[in-house]
């Protein structure tokens, strides 16, 4: 528990190490999430297209 | 070499080899990106000066290369489109901006946490930061000007005019911490030197470049194939008049 707490502690710069992780994983995710939405709605759009 | 290069870059082949590629890109990424957090934030021993702060290194390092490499990408496609007329090299031209601008984005933000603690200022107008932020308007302009020009095929080439022009900053951004006295560190990972960190830290740096570089390609892949996939199943004012 103490060794995860100083891991999380990061020697001080928990809020710097942790911001700069943070940021990089919701760009990685934001940018692989929004054009996969968009194509799952364009993809919907043409099955109701194509039953129509 | 045009017909050589039209059927190499078609988007059926570009469909087949992204497609088989996609899976083993997916492995590599996890599997480094993996052992690139475990190594960058728990077995790399704690940086002498820095202390816990350097682990920062294991996300800036990789995205401001990141940032050079989809930047060089793009100029080698913008040749290949405007050459050989391939719509494929303009696909990857357009697609890489968004990528690159994020990924630049991510390089300064980074480095502004990483700066705070050991510089004691989030930015200075350093060369190496400041030709980095051209880097990132040179991006947010390229995106903005191809959307603005209302012609799909002029807006491409003028765009890769544009890519070209701006090429010129990437060599300033690599040799600003050598011509220019900076802050900035120099470069940590040399092709034809042995680099400057030890062992312990620097196969986590290269294990997460290598997770970057196939995020890159991976989401290139998806993108591309996206765009494609609608382009050949839109709908056309000629299929009524069959």
């Amino acid at each position: 528990m103490e060794s995860l707490k100083t891991f999380f502690h990061m020697g001080g710069y928990a809020l710097y190490v942790w911001g700069a992780y943070g940021s990089v994983l919701v760009m990685l995710l934001a940018q692989w999430f929004i054009p996969w939405r968009r194509w799952r709605l364009y993809k919907r759009e043409r099955q109701k297209l194509t039953h129509e | 070499m045009w017909s050589f290069l039209t059927h190499l870059l078609s988007p059926k082949r570009f469909f087949t080899v992204s497609h088989q590629l996609l899976p083993w890109l997916i492995a590599l990424f996890i599997l480094s990106l993996s052992y690139g957090l475990i190594g960058g934030l728990v077995l790399a021993p704690k940086d002498y000066l820095q202390g816990d702060g350097f682990r920062i290194i294991y996300v800036h390092a990789p995205c401001a290369f990141l940032s050079l490499f989809i930047y060089a990408v793009m100029a080698v496609a913008a040749v290949i489109g405007l050459v050989f007329r391939i719509k494929l090299a303009f696909l990857v031209m357009r697609h890489s901006m968004t990528l690159g601008a994020g990924f630049t984005l991510l390089a300064l933000i980074t480095g502004s946490l990483w700066g705070k603690p050991m510089w004691g200022t989030w930015w200075l107008w350093d060369a190496r930061l400041t030709s980095e932020l051209i880097l990132l308007f040179l991006y947010l302009g390229m995106i903005l000007f191809q959307s603005a020009i209302a012609q799909k095929r002029q807006g491409e080439r003028a765009t890769a005019i544009l890519v070209l022009v701006g090429f010129v900053d990437i060599p300033i951004i690599h040799y600003s911490v050598y011509w220019w006295n900076t802050l900035h560190q120099g470069a940590t990972l040399k092709l034809l030197a042995p680099s400057a960190i030890h062992s312990s830290m620097l196969y986590p740096l290269l294990a997460m470049t290598t997770a970057f570089l196939c995020y890159y390609a991976i989401v290139l892949f998806l993108r591309v194939g996206y765009d494609l996939t609608a382009t050949a199943t839109n709908h056309h004012w000629l299929q009524d008049h069959r």
